[in-house]
């Protein structure tokens, strides 16, 4: 064992790449949330993301091409959720699974010509001075856009619910939909735009996996992450700040094992990969404890009935 | 002549199945208060859904000033000056005052003008009210004042107003007309709905009355007798409740401390709840919606459970029981939520007649369900209740409101119960449905069942209660004689004029 080789700066810069991901699928399903719809199908939105990017920057070489691709890709099968709940009234949690076994085998039949394939690099961003702090600079700011725009979305995503009139429709949508309805507003209309808006965000953090983080498209390389950004929704009590906290601290906990068990401590590798699970639900659990509760029209369907 | 302010004519509008509206037509005058009267299912939500832009009629015009009006959504309505309170309040409980307010207002200013705003109008109105409180936290009459300032807020010429004092004490309901009467002083014309025909005398210039879906009448309430304009609504001669005797027995249920924890979060706890009730006596609960009447009845019926001796049934402690061991003690309840809460909604009136009689009518045995003894208990309830069905096997969810409260009440009452516990029994039932209702309650309390009827309507109490106590914030009054109490006497027992010294900064 030797917990020499661990490199703080590094490790402490693959965090926030880890986090990303799940940052961005996160920030996405919280408005859907927030506008009163459960959409499980995070999982199948995120891999058909991946594979949309993936292929299209391959195609294009270009990886800003390949984000668009994939934001659109998310959106386009989102659609379908909205085709199934919004229009048919369908019920949402089977809607959400359908849509997540869907997305898996639609991606790897989209990705079979693309296995072992290598996309083009993003590369790094570097503002001259800042990047080049010591310790700070590596850690904060010498990564790839993409970061930064998950980090960007947090804080408008945090600011447009907070303070415009757009957030306070959403909520007030998520809250109450008769109400909403009995108002004058387009629950409906608001809803899919929600939902597009998840399925976009769902789709850029797949893309992130296949063309940043690991960088190449293997099968179901999304690998549940979807699910924890659901999960982690619930418990950041549906605030974009505490989904960012829980991000980067199932991020930073991953990574932080991947170096332990690299290292070789004499902890058992199965309590090391389950760590990051457990130690992040107990914190949000910790911090959920205040009065914030789910929106009250949660996965309930609405039909304008009178 | 002057134009009317609105003109309705020959509105109609169809639904499935039934017409809401046959050409309705009538007029308001500018600052008039208009009364709408008539039976629930009469057709009046209908009609001002349709002012308002939720519904589009069918056919027939609106003329607003002279000028065809038929919005399109309810903006265009608000645009056009008009402006509705909702009878179930359109209010987003997580939500703050001043949000609620702007989500009501078409160009609504920055939240701290608003605020100031707000603060403003409802002392000019004499309705105090914080604007960053959380609404879930507002008593009903708070909420109906965040309803009326976002009303007038936008300085409406027609204020729309459907049943406004069904969950307000005596004494809001004099504030609130205080406040309406001086709108109108000011030139707004109001349009009033209700069904209760005094509030309408004391208030309203002119009253149309509604029944099923037609124009059956005008007229100027304070010329007409109430019971003039109920019969012109109801269509035929109501029935007033008798009762004989009025003999008690024994303590049957007996609580005493019972202090209980709400098991929701906008719920109100019960604090050191104390009462007695006789057989064959009855007991009237008033008290606004809100201050612990369904928390009173999960304890009473064995949904939350408190320290056993809390409640006694004929000296036995049973505090510690649950609903079903209750119910084959001989202690029924009938809650005010019919479906959801009373009726599995999607099941079939046997099976919802078989949730609650299984134990005291012997319809199961050994784990097996006895259907033959179950739909013949079904039909009973229906034939006895007058509940209008098809048949015992058409889904709860299928029966209108009225029928489905004579459905639930009927199938306790033909248990034979020692103790009947009833919330808002009559709630959205048309009179005639009502009154059996009552009757059937008095009969059950002449047969030396001790029943606790806890409800909003305080004629009703007045009307079938022996004993009369109030709930308010989940503390109960000590119940005192029906018989001699005057409406300021109950007023203050049920907290006076609730929530009015909440609102400090």
């Amino acid at each position: 064992m030797d917990l020499g080789e661990i490199n703080p700066v590094l490790l402490l810069a693959s965090l926030m790449v880890a986090a990303t991901p799940l940052l961005l699928a996160a920030i996405g399903e919280l408005v859907v949330e927030k506008a009163g719809v459960l959409n499980l199908g995070v999982e199948g939105m995120m891999i058909v993301g991946a594979i949309s990017g993936f292929a299209i920057s391959v195609e294009t070489g270009s990886p800003w091409l390949g984000f668009i691709a994939a934001a659109i890709g998310g959106a386009v099968l989102s659609l379908l959720f909205v085709l199934l709940t919004q229009v048919a009234l369908a019920n949402q949690v089977a809607s959400g699974l359908a849509l997540t076994l869907f997305g898996l085998g639609f991606s790897a039949l989209l990705g079979q010509s693309y296995v072992g394939v290598k996309p083009p690099s993003m590369g790094d961003i570097h503002i001259p001075v800042i990047s080049d702090i010591p310790v700070i600079g590596p850690i904060l700011f010498q990564h790839d856009p993409i970061l930064y725009v998950g980090i960007a979305l947090t804080a408008t995503v945090w600011a447009v619910l907070k303070y415009t009139r757009v957030g306070l429709i959403l909520r007030a949508v998520g809250e109450n939909h008769d109400a909403a309805h009995a108002l004058g507003y387009k629950v409906i209309k608001i809803r899919i735009m929600a939902i597009l808006f998840g399925g976009a965000c769902a789709g850029l953090g797949g893309a992130y996996i296949s063309l940043i983080r690991v960088p190449q498209w293997t099968e179901g390389m999304t690998a549940g992450v979807g699910w924890i950004a659901l999960a982690l929704v619930v418990f950041a009590s549906w605030k974009p700040w505490r989904a960012l906290l829980g991000a980067y601290l199932f991020g930073g906990i991953t990574v932080l094992q991947l170096n332990l068990q690299a290292a070789g401590v004499a902890i058992p590798v199965e309590y090391l990969a389950m760590s990051p699970y457990i130690i992040t639900i107990l914190v949000l659990v910790i911090l959920s404890a205040d009065k914030s509760s789910a929106p009250a029209s949660l996965g309930r369907i609405f039909h304008a009935s009178h | 002549m002057t134009t009317p302010l609105l003109s309705l004519q020959g509105l109609t509008k169809a639904y499935p199945g039934v017409v809401a509206n046959d050409q309705v037509s009538f007029d308001i005058g500018e600052g008039e208060v208009h009364a709408l009267l008539g039976e629930n299912g009469a057709g009046k939500s209908t009609l001002v859904k349709m002012i308002y832009g939720l519904v589009k009629p069918d056919s027939g015009t609106m003329l607003l000033r002279g000028q065809p009006f038929a919005p399109p959504e309810p903006r265009a309505a608000r645009a056009d000056g008009i402006a509705m309170v909702f009878q179930h309040f359109s209010l987003f409980d997580a939500l703050n005052v001043a949000e609620n307010i702007a989500l009501g207002m078409e160009n609504p200013p920055p939240m701290g003008d608003l605020a100031s705003r707000i603060r403003e109008v409802s002392e000019t109105y004499g309705l105090p009210l914080d604007p960053f409180r959380t609404v879930g936290d507002l008593s009903a009459g708070e909420r109906q004042r965040v309803e009326i300032i976002r009303c007038l807020l936008q300085d409406p010429k027609l204020l729309i107003m459907d049943e406004p004092t069904s969950v307000l004490t005596p004494q809001e309901v004099e504030i609130l007309f205080e406040t309406l009467n001086k709108l109108r002083s000011e030139g707004t014309s109001i349009l009033y709905i209700s069904h209760k025909l005094e509030e309408i005398r004391t208030l309203c210039d002119h009253a149309t009355i509604l029944r099923l879906g037609k124009n059956v009448g005008e007229c100027i309430p304070s010329e007409t007798s109430a019971r003039d304009m109920a019969e012109m609504m109801v269509g035929t001669i109501l029935q007033t409740p008798e009762r004989s005797g009025r003999e008690f027995g024994d303590v049957a249920l007996d609580v005493s401390g019972l202090s209980v924890p709400s098991p929701s979060d906008f719920g109100t706890t019960l604090k050191n709840v104390h009462m007695k009730v006789r057989k064959g006596e009855v007991l009237g609960i008033g008290g606004v919606a809100g201050n612990g009447q369904d928390e009173l009845l999960g304890v009473l019926s064995g949904e939350i459970q408190t320290a056993a001796d809390a409640i006694r049934f004929n000296g036995q402690a049973i505090g510690k029981l649950g609903p079903t061991a209750r119910r084959k003690l001989g202690v029924l309840t009938a809650p005010e939520e019919r479906l959801g809460h009373a009726a599995a909604p999607d099941m079939s009136l046997t099976e919802n007649a078989l949730l609650t009689g299984s134990v005291r009518e012997g319809l199961e045995s050994n784990g097996f369900l006895k259907w033959a003894e179950t739909q013949s208990f079904a039909k009973k309830i229906i034939e006895s209740f007058d509940v209008r069905t098809p048949g015992p096997e058409n889904a709860a969810r299928s029966l209108s409101g009225g029928n489905l409260q004579k459905f639930v009440i009927g199938r306790e009452v033909l248990q034979n119960p020692d103790v009947l516990v009833v919330n808002q029994p009559t709630w959205g039932v048309d009179a005639a449905a009502a009154a059996s209702i009552r009757q059937a309650i008095l009969d059950l309390a002449a047969k030396g069942t001790a029943v606790v009827c806890i409800s909003q309507d305080l004629d009703e109490l007045m009307e079938i209660s022996d004993s009369f106590a109030a709930l308010n914030e989940g503390r109960l009054s000590a119940p005192r004689e029906t018989t001699g109490l005057t409406v300021d006497e109950i007023g203050l027992m049920m907290g006076g004029a609730h929530g009015m010294e909440v609102a400090h900064v």
